[in-house]
């Protein structure tokens, strides 16, 4: 009795309970949502997708265990990894829908541009933080570096949507760190005036992307048609919803990829403008929440990191509503803790870990 | 000291940049939530139809087309239901494969897929096209255990239409087939495309195409939910289709069988009509097709057999080939002659076996000639000098305008497509026929060969039997009909199709009646006699030839003549004298002099008709009388004399 009462007090001690709530709750709405999403296929989703959530709980759970100076031990040797195996992928990736993403192992195949979406944040918050006290601009140009190398081989395989979650989480920690306003604005101008170039250095499929954005309804049956589904779905659900289990377009399929990165059009059907604000809300809480442990962080190390962290969330929902909602282009991003896929949750909840170590080892620094 | 300004500096402007994210945060959540109010309360209503259109897909229940019966009630025209295997395209992995596949289970030979093919390039990449039709129950059930293994293959229950009587007045019926872009077209700007977008087969000819409209009835509609792939998932409300009218025709299918055997596979057409009302109770044209080889589109090789056979057994010979009508005419011209005040019946011409006018010799058929002829006489027998002097007499125009009256060279219109107007030659004509200015002038010697029927003029034997008609109903003209009554099986409401007649031509009944004892006449001791011997009624009749060429200056013998090269063999009749029941018009192709062939095919029919008699087989060809051979000879060499 004594050792299950320590052991429950062992894990609550480093579980940040607001976050935690925020955390439960939208993945509750997730196992709904996937469930109304895949009810056709029977539980055999809605179960998986439970299991990522258990396990990913526990990795959470191991990580906010662990003090920010041992996790700041790993930034180095984990973006190193990240990078040789990025490498790795551009010489002998295996091509997936004619990307060339992953890595095999023998026994497994692996996406390594998902190690970077933590590995990242890690390597330039450490990076900073070790050069605290004499942050000059050649370290701004250094950490520009650190964030450009993967991103231009993560631009190759070619995945837009990852490149630019990871190039996000690059830019938070160098914006924190002090990134002078007058060198944004001009990045800024500089990057508006280097539109055309970017432009003719996109793939087809990512030009087609953003025009369909522009103009869905020129390409009603093609790229046009997610957008224009979606959109309808969401439209058509209303200020209340159609009710759960009862959108005609989740059920009668015309959403596409419903389970993983259009649930939002499922969700946004069935429960409408109420279930959206409900959804909107909760980010904003967990974003909130998020940046208070980063206003509290002791060390600049964890201060970025907590801060970045946050802010990749956010982008991780915005781009996602955005592009179900038609006001982004489709690029393959989920709905943080919503979406159907193990992959995307445990690096999210490796995030929340991070967190969740960032505030509880805030007094242990102190003392 | 400095070191901790400076972080103290630091963690203001970390927390300043914290404000500043945590506003765009906001700002962006804003936008997110603008967004959705725009989708889902601005535009909820525009949404939400679109998603209802998505969801709901309209489906077309195909109507069952009416029936044809015959005057007796035996059917004629009918649909059964009977399963297809049926591929739609667009769902399959693989056509050929999918093909090849089903072959093993199914029974598919290289003509279904040969019109599987055809029908293949008519139509769109997702309709459903049937590879096999008529399934056995066993091979629906082979193909339900396999049916997992293809995908975009169903069986469906559809309707087919089937001639019960196959050949048997085929021309008349005609068939349905499937509708081709044309049809297509015409149904679209006729009005009538939502109520066909079920349908797939449509009338082609005869019956099934003039009434069309009447026989297809209401298309149903059932509103099934759909989902993303096309595929229904359920009916939500169903409107049921409603039937097409059922047809009864005039048509007595015992007496079109009868009057079809006595050809025996001859070329010709026969025509009976009831003279009292129009209707059309026999419309043979020899030799006739099988229209059930059209329903589920026609194999390649029979349609080959059927369009290229010297025959043309697709030719409705009954209302569109016509012929110089011979002797048949004169009886006619007599009428003519009485109406227009040109003849007295006993007005009589002293026959010396020739006519001359101008510098030709127009020859009658007996060397010699008839002696003196009155009007009875000539037609009795026959006489060609009577009406060469009669034709001379009234001259072309108003011959034409008479002809014209009884309904020669005009449609006639009857209720199946196709019809020819025929040729009744006149002075008009001939101006609005040729181009050249020397080919448009009338020369009178042309109006002496019109008079017996020879020369330009040309009518089918449905003219002829109309023409006939209207002259025993005393000039009452009823409009010639193979459907008496159109029945809507909905509402049992029965329609019946001309009662009325709908015109009158001025006639005087002592000079019809006059006509009729002639055309006794001709059965009771001129060229029908030998043909009518023994019958057990009294009829009247004239026989007649048509000269496929013309021989100079010498007898005709029809047995030294090739097949293809004899004249054609009229014979137009009516019974009983008193009060006719029927009129006919008899033509055999080739059949050399009228009372040879034509006369006992109605023979066969009149026998059937009034007295019930069920002839042993093919009406035979008799024996042409050495002297009462009524066909026409004109010698066109110069006669010196003159």
């Amino acid at each position: 009795m004594k050792l299950i009462k320590r052991f429950f007090q062992a894990i609550v001690a480093h579980l940040d309970i607001p976050l935690f709530l925020i955390v439960l709750a939208l993945m509750g709405i997730g196992l709904l949502t996937v469930f109304s999403a895949t009810s056709s296929d029977g539980f055999e989703k809605l179960d998986k997708q439970f299991i990522n959530m258990a396990v990913s709980g526990a990795i959470m759970l191991l990580v906010a265990r662990t003090p920010p100076q041992t996790l700041m031990r790993f930034a180095v040797p984990l973006y190193v990894t990240g990078v040789v195996l990025l490498l790795g992928v551009a010489l002998f990736g295996i091509v997936v829908n004619g990307s060339r993403r992953w890595l095999s192992l023998g026994f497994v195949r692996i996406q390594p541009s998902e190690i970077m979406k933590i590995a990242m944040p890690l390597m330039l918050a450490w990076y900073f933080h070790k050069h605290e006290s004499l942050l000059k601009a050649r370290h701004f140009i250094i950490a520009a570096a650190i964030l450009m190398v993967p991103i231009l081989f993560i631009l190759k395989q070619p995945d837009l949507g990852t490149s630019l979650l990871i190039g996000a989480s690059g830019f938070f920690v160098i914006f924190f760190a002090g990134l002078p306003w007058k060198v944004m604005f001009g990045l800024a101008a500089a990057g508006g005036a280097a539109m055309p170039v970017l432009w003719s250095m996109m793939h087809d499929y990512q030009q087609r992307r953003v025009m369909t954005l522009l103009d869905p309804t020129s390409d009603p049956l093609g790229a046009g048609y997610h957008i224009i589904q979606s959109t309808i779905a969401i439209g058509s659900g209303g200020g209340l919803g159609k009710g759960y289990l009862n959108g005609s377009q989740t059920h009668l399929e015309f959403i596409p990829e419903k389970h993983t990165d259009f649930i939002f059009a499922v969700f946004s059907e069935e429960w409408g403008l109420l279930g959206n604000g409900v959804l909107l809300v909760l980010f904003t809480l967990l974003i909130a929440r998020g940046l208070m442990i980063a206003a509290g962080a002791p060390t600049l190390f964890s201060r970025l990191l907590a801060a970045a962290i946050t802010l990749v969330f956010f982008i991780y929902a915005f781009v996602n509503m955005g592009m179900v909602s038609g006001i982004l282009p489709v690029v393959g991003v989920p709905l943080p803790f919503i979406s159907y896929g193990g992959t995307a949750l445990v690096t999210l909840m490796l995030g929340i870990g991070i967190l969740m170590s960032i505030q509880t080892h805030r007094m242990l620094v102190k003392k | 000291m400095s070191d901790f300004y400076h972080s103290e500096q630091d963690s203001d402007r970390f927390r300043h940049r914290l404000l500043v994210a945590g506003a765009g945060v906001l700002l962006a959540f804003l936008l997110l939530f603008g967004r959705f109010f725009y989708l889902q309360i601005v535009q909820h209503e525009y949404y939400t139809t679109r998603a209802e259109s998505n969801r709901i897909s309209l489906v077309p229940i195909m109507p069952n087309r009416g029936n044809i019966v015959d005057r007796n009630g035996i059917i004629l025209a009918r649909n059964y239901s009977a399963f297809t295997l049926e591929i739609t395209p667009s769902k399959t992995l693989g056509l050929e494969e999918t093909i090849d596949g089903l072959a093993e289970i199914v029974e598919i030979q290289l003509k279904d897929r040969r019109r599987f093919k055809r029908l293949l390039e008519e139509s769109k990449n997702f309709e459903s096209i049937p590879i096999r039709t008529r399934l056995t129950d066993r091979e629906v059930a082979r193909f339900a255990a396999h049916r997992y293994r293809f995908p975009g293959v169903e069986v469906k229950a559809r309707l087919f239409r089937q001639y019960p009587e196959g050949t048997m007045a085929a021309h008349a019926i005609g068939y349905i087939s499937r509708i081709n872009a044309k049809e297509k077209e015409a149904i679209e700007e006729s009005g009538h495309g939502a109520n066909y977008k079920g349908t797939d087969h449509i009338g082609k000819i005869g019956l099934e195409e003039h009434y069309e409209y009447e026989l297809h009835g209401t298309a149903g509609h059932e509103q099934v939910e759909v989902d993303a792939g096309g595929r229904a998932v359920r009916v939500l409300s169903q409107t049921p289709p409603k039937p097409g009218n059922n047809l009864t025709l005039t048509l007595d299918s015992k007496l079109q069988k009868i009057a079809e055997q006595a050809f025996g596979g001859r070329r010709g057409s026969l025509t009976a009509i009831d003279p009292s009302s129009g209707a059309i109770l026999a419309l043979v044209s020899s030799p006739a097709f099988d229209p059930n080889l059209f329903v589920d589109g026609i194999r390649f090789d029979d349609w080959d057999e059927l369009n290229n056979h010297p025959d043309k057994p697709l030719l409705n010979r009954a209302i569109y080939s016509t012929f110089p009508p011979g002797s048949t005419f004169k009886p006619l011209m007599a009428l003519g002659a009485l109406t227009s005040g040109k003849r007295t019946p006993g007005q009589a011409i002293a026959d010396p076996g020739y006519f001359n006018f101008g510098n030709r010799r127009f020859m009658d058929d007996k060397v010699g000639g008839h002696g003196m002829v009155d009007m009875h006489k000539s037609i009795v027998v026959s006489c060609n000098t009577y009406y060469y002097v009669l034709a001379n007499d009234m001259g072309i125009d108003t011959i034409a305008r008479f002809m014209g009256d009884l309904g020669l060279g005009k449609k006639t219109g009857i209720d199946i497509p196709g019809e020819a107007t025929g040729i009744l030659p006149s002075q008009e004509w001939k101006q609005q026929r040729f181009k050249k200015r020397e080919q448009q002038k009338w020369y009178a010697g042309e109006t002496i060969s019109v008079g017996i029927g020879q020369g330009y003029n040309a009518y089918s034997t449905l003219h002829m039997s109309h023409a006939l008609a209207n002259v025993l109903n005393y000039g009452k003209v009823f409009r010639p009909h193979l459907v008496n009554t159109i029945t809507n099986p909905n509402t049992g409401e029965v329609r019946t199709i001309e009662s009325e007649p709908v015109r009158q031509i001025a006639l005087k009944t002592e000079h019809v009646d006059l006509i009729k004892r002639a055309m006794a006449g001709v059965v009771k001791e001129g060229t029908g006699a030998r043909a009518f011997a023994g019958a057990a009624y009294e009829s009247g009749g004239k026989t007649g030839t048509a000269q496929v060429f013309s021989l100079k200056g010498g007898k005709y013998v029809a047995g030294q003549v090739r097949e293809r090269l004899r004249d054609h063999s009229w014979y137009v009749a009516f019974a009983p004298v008193d009060q006719p029941k029927i009129v006919v018009a008899v033509m055999v192709e080739n059949g050399g002099f009228g009372a040879q062939s034509a006369a006992p095919i109605a023979r066969q029919v009149f026998d059937y008709y009034l007295t019930g008699q069920i002839p042993g087989g093919p009406a035979p060809e008799t024996e042409a009388p050495e002297d009462a051979s009524d066909g026409p000879l004109v010698e066109e060499n110069a006669h010196e004399a003159d």
